[in-house]
C-alpha cells in the first residue's frame, strides 16, 4: 500500500496540499513530507497563477500600471496602489495636496483593516470554527460599501492616481466612517470572546510556529509576521510617507514569535488604525484632491523604489525609467513572497494541524506572491 | 390518552385473526422495518435541516429557505441531488471495501435505532441489556471509518480514518463509564428499567454533583465518538479536505452523511434516557399534583424534545469551538477526562451503596 500512495526511501508520505485544497486559500500548492502526523519538510511550489505582471507593466504608461497592482494583493489593493503612485510621484517630483494625502491614508487604513477582519475570519476557519468568518465579514461589508461610495468599487479600488485621488470624497463618506467606527468597536469584545479567549484556540496557537527574531530577519519576513518575532520593520515609522510622521500611532510589537503572537499582532493593529482614523476623519483639510499633473507622464532617467506597509507587510515597487512613457523594467517585492519562505522553518517537526494554523498566521496572498 | 400499544394490538390482533402465527409474525416484522427505515430517513431530513438553521442563526444569515415554505424541503431537494449524481469509485481503490463501507455505517446506524424507547409503549426490541447492546454496536462505527479511510487509496482518507480510529477507541472509554455511571445508580442494563428508575425525578437532579460530572463527560465523550467538531479531525476540511469520505460521491457519500447525523441522534437520544428520564415527564419526589400536571404531556414529546435538546448542544458547540489538534484530543482523554471518569464511577457506586442519591 505504502508503496502504492507515494513515499520516501525512509517510510515518510509525501502528500501534496494544494494546489485546489481548502486550507491554501487560493492556488498555493504544498509538497509535504510527513512521518505519521508529523511534518519532516515544507516545499511550497509557486506559479499557478502567475500573470505577468511585472511584465505586463513594461508596457503601459505610468497611469495605467497603477491599475494592474490591484491584482496582485486583492485585499490590500489600495496600499498597493499607493506605493506606485508614491513611486510615480518620487520620479517626476509632484508635489500631493494634503487633502488627498489624509484621504490616501483614510483609505489606506480602511483597507488595513478590512484585510485584517478577512484575515482573521479565515483563521478561524483554518482552525476549524466556522462562525468567526461571517461576523468578520459583517464588519468588512460596512467597509466595502465606504469604498463602493467613494471609489466605486469594492475591491480593486485603483483609486490612487499620480498626484492624489482620482475624485473627491463622497458627501457621506466621513459620516459613514464614523458608523463604522462605532460599530467596530462595539463588535471587537465580541472577537475576543470568541476567539482570542478560547482555550482550544489558544492551545492550538501557542508554542507552535516559533520564528525566532533571527530568523525572520533572515528569511525577509516583514510586516505582522515579524513583528510577532519582535522585530521593529514597521516602514509607517521607519520611512514614514506622506502624513504617518504627524499621526499619533503606535507600532505593535509581540515578542514571543510563535503563531499566537503573530495573531494578537494583527488583532491589536486593528486597533490602532482605529486609532488613526478617528484622528484624521474630522481633520480632513480643505483644498484639491489632485495635484496638476501634464497628460503624458514621463519619468527621467533613472531608478526611483518606494515602499509602503500594506497589511501583510513591506511593499516595495522599483521603477528604473529610460525616459519614455513606460517603464523599462518594473519589480515589485511583494510581502507574502518573503513570508511563504519561513513556512518550511516553522513547519519543521509539528503537526499536520499546524501547518494550518502556521499558513493562517502568515496571511498569504497567492496573487501576490506569484504576481 | 391514548398509547401506541392500543393500535400495535389492534394491528397484532387483526393480523392473527386473519393469518397464521408465522405470517403473522413476518408481517409484523415488516412493519417494523418498514417503520425504522422512514423514521431514519424522516430524522436524516429534519436534522439536516436543523443543523442547517441552526447554522445560520448563530451566522447571522437566513439558511436555506427557497425550497418549500421556509426551506423545510431543502434537504428533500439535495437528497434527490445526491440520488441522481454518479456515484465514482476511483482507480486503485479496493473496490468492494469502498462499496461496503458506507452500507456499514448505515447498518450500524439502523441497528442502534431498535432499544431505543420513543415513548412510553413504543420500543422495537426491548432488550434486557440494551446499555450493552447499545455500546457494543456504536464501537462499529469505526470500523465503516476505518474501511473508507484504507479502501479509498487515498493519502488523505487514510489519515483521516486513522485519526477517527484512536480518536474513538479512546472516547468510548469514558462515554461507557459514564453510562456505566447511571447502570450502577438504576441497577439495570434494561433502558426500559432505567426509565422506569427516574419516575419521582430525573437521575441528572437526584445523583448530586458526580452525575452531573458524568453527565458533562458523556456529552463531550459522544461529540468525539460521533466525529463532531471540535473533534471532527477524521474529516477536519481545512487539513484533510473532507477526511476519510473524500472520495466518495453521490449516494454512497450520502449514506455517510446520513449515518453521521442519525448516530448524533441516537447518542442524545441515550444521553435524554440515561439522565434526563428519557419518555419519563419531569417529576419531582411524591408531589403528586405537579407529577399528574405533567403526565398530561405526551411521553413522546418529552422524549424528542430532551433528544432535540441535547442535539442542540452538540450543534452549538460544532459552530462556536475551533478544532483540537490530534495530540491534544487524545490528551484531554487519557489525561483529564478518564481517569475523572473512573474516579467519578467509584463515588457513583459509593453513593449508590450507600443510598445517598434521592
Amino acid at each position: 500500500m505504502v508503496e502504492e500512495i507515494g513515499s520516501t526511501a525512509d517510510g515518510n508520505i509525501i502528500l501534496n496540499v494544494g494546489p485546489q485544497h481548502p486550507a491554501t486559500h487560493g492556488v498555493l500548492h504544498l509538497v509535504i513530507t510527513i512521518n505519521g502526523e508529523t511534518i519532516q519538510k515544507v516545499e511550497p511550489h509557486l506559479g499557478y497563477i502567475h500573470r505577468s505582471i511585472e511584465k505586463m507593466c513594461e508596457s503601459l504608461t505610468y497611469r495605467q500600471f497603477i491599475y494592474v497592482t490591484s491584482r496582485m494583493d486583492y485585499l490590500s489593493s489600495h496600499i498597493n496602489n499607493h506605493a506606485c503612485a508614491l513611486c510615480v510621484e518620487k520620479g517626476l517630483q509632484i508635489e500631493v495636496p494634503l487633502r488627498a494625502q489624509v484621504i490616501r491614508v483614510l483609505m489606506d487604513e480602511l483597507t488595513r483593516i478590512a484585510s485584517h477582519e478577512l484575515w482573521w475570519g479565515a483563521m478561524a476557519m483554518d482552525l476549524g470554527a466556522f462562525t468567526p468568518f461571517f461576523h468578520a465579514f459583517r464588519e468588512r461589508e460596512a467597509i466595502n460599501d465606504i469604498m463602493e461610495e467613494t471609489c466605486g468599487a469594492r475591491l480593486t479600488m485603483n483609486y490612487m492616481v499620480p498626484g492624489g485621488v482620482m475624485q473627491d470624497i463622497h458627501p457621506n463618506f466621513q459620516k459613514r466612517v464614523k458608523e463604522f467606527i462605532a460599530l467596530f468597536k462595539s463588535k471587537v469584545s465580541e472577537y475576543n470572546e470568541l476567539v482570542t479567549g478560547n482555550i482550544i484556540f489558544q492551545n492550538r496557537m501557542k508554542g507552535v510556529g516559533n520564528l525566532s527574531a533571527a530568523d525572520a530577519i533572515s528569511f525577509g519576513c516583514t510586516g505582522p509576521t515579524a513583528r510577532g518575532s519582535g522585530v521593529s520593520c514597521d516602514i509607517r515609522k521607519l520611512y514614514p510617507y506622506e502624513i504617518y510622521d504627524t499621526i499619533n500611532f503606535e507600532e505593535i510589537l509581540e515578542t514571543e514569535g510563535d503563531s499566537f503572537a503573530r495573531y494578537m499582532v494583527r488583532v491589536r493593529e486593528m486597533s490602532q488604525s482605529i486609532s488613526i482614523i478617528e484622528q484624521l476623519i474630522d481633520n480632513i483639510p480643505e483644498g484639491d484632491f489632485q495635484a496638476k499633473t501634464k497628460a503624458v507622464l514621463k519619468l527621467p532617467k533613472g531608478e526611483f523604489y518606494q515602499r509602503v506597509e500594506t497589511a501583510r507587510g513591506d511593499f516595495g515597487v522599483y521603477i528604473v525609467s529610460e525616459g519614455g512613457t513606460t517603464p523599462y523594467r518594473i519589480k515589485f517585492r511583494s510581502p507574502g513572497f518573503s513570508n511563504l519562505s519561513a513556512l518550511d522553518h516553522m513547519a519543521r517537526g509539528s503537526k499536520l494541524g499546524d501547518l494550518v494554523a502556521m499558513m493562517g498566521t502568515l496571511d498569504l496572498v497567492i496573487p501576490d506572491i506569484d504576481r | 390518552m391514548w398509547s401506541f400499544s392500543k393500535i400495535s394490538k389492534l394491528i397484532d390482533s387483526w393480523l392473527s385473526v386473519n393469518f397464521s402465527s408465522t405470517w403473522t409474525m413476518v408481517i409484523e416484522m415488516v412493519i417494523a422495518g418498514i417503520a425504522v427505515i422512514t423514521l431514519f430517513a424522516l430524522l436524516g431530513l429534519v436534522l439536516v435541516l436543523m443543523e442547517r438553521r441552526v447554522a445560520a442563526w448563530i451566522q447571522i444569515r437566513l439558511g436555506p429557505n427557497r425550497v418549500g415554505p421556509g426551506g423545510m424541503l431543502q434537504s428533500l431537494a439535495d437528497t434527490l441531488k445526491l440520488l441522481v449524481k454518479e456515484g465514482m469509485t476511483p482507480d486503485g481503490a479496493d473496490k468492494f471495501l469502498f462499496n461496503l463501507a458506507p452500507f456499514i455505517a448505515m447498518i450500524v446506524a439502523m441497528l442502534l435505532m431498535a432499544p431505543i424507547a420513543f415513548a412510553s409503549d413504543f420500543q422495537l426490541w426491548d432488550l434486557n441489556i440494551g446499555v450493552l447492546y447499545v455500546t457494543a454496536i456504536s464501537s462499529l462505527m469505526v470500523i465503516s471509518i476505518l474501511m473508507a479511510g484504507w479502501a479509498s487509496n487515498n493519502k488523505y482518507s487514510l489519515m483521516g480514518a486513522m485519526r477517527s480510529g484512536a480518536q474513538i477507541v479512546s472516547y468510548e472509554l469514558s462515554a461507557g463509564l459514564s453510562i456505566m455511571s447511571i447502570v450502577v445508580l438504576s441497577g439495570s442494563l434494561n433502558l426500559n428499567e432505567i426509565i422506569q428508575s427516574q419516575a419521582d425525578g430525573w437521575w441528572l437532579f437526584k445523583g448530586h454533583i458526580p452525575v452531573v460530572i458524568a453527565f458533562i463527560i458523556f456529552i463531550i465523550a459522544v461529540t468525539a465518538e460521533t466525529n463532531r467538531a471540535p473533534f471532527d479531525l477524521a474529516e477536519a476540511e481545512s487539513e484533510l479536505t473532507a477526511g476519510f469520505h473524500t472520495e466518495y460521491s453521490g449516494m454512497k457519500f450520502a449514506l455517510f452523511f446520513l449515518a453521521e447525523y442519525i448516530n448524533v441522534f441516537i447518542v442524545c437520544a441515550i444521553g435524554a434516557t440515561l439522565f434526563l428520564g428519557g419518555w419519563m415527564p419531569f417529576h419531582i419526589g411524591h408531589w403528586q399534583a405537579f407529577n399528574h400536571v405533567m403526565d398530561f404531556i405526551p411521553s413522546s414529546i418529552w422524549f424528542f424534545g430532551k433528544t432535540f435538546f441535547l442535539i442542540f448542544l452538540i450543534m452549538w458547540f460544532r459552530w462556536t469551538f475551533p478544532r483540537l489538534r490530534i495530540d491534544q484530543l487524545l490528551d484531554l482523554e487519557w489525561k483529564y477526562l478518564l481517569p475523572i471518569s473512573m474516579f467519578n464511577i467509584l463515588l457513583i457506586t459509593l453513593m449508590a451503596i450507600l443510598g445517598w442519591h434521592f
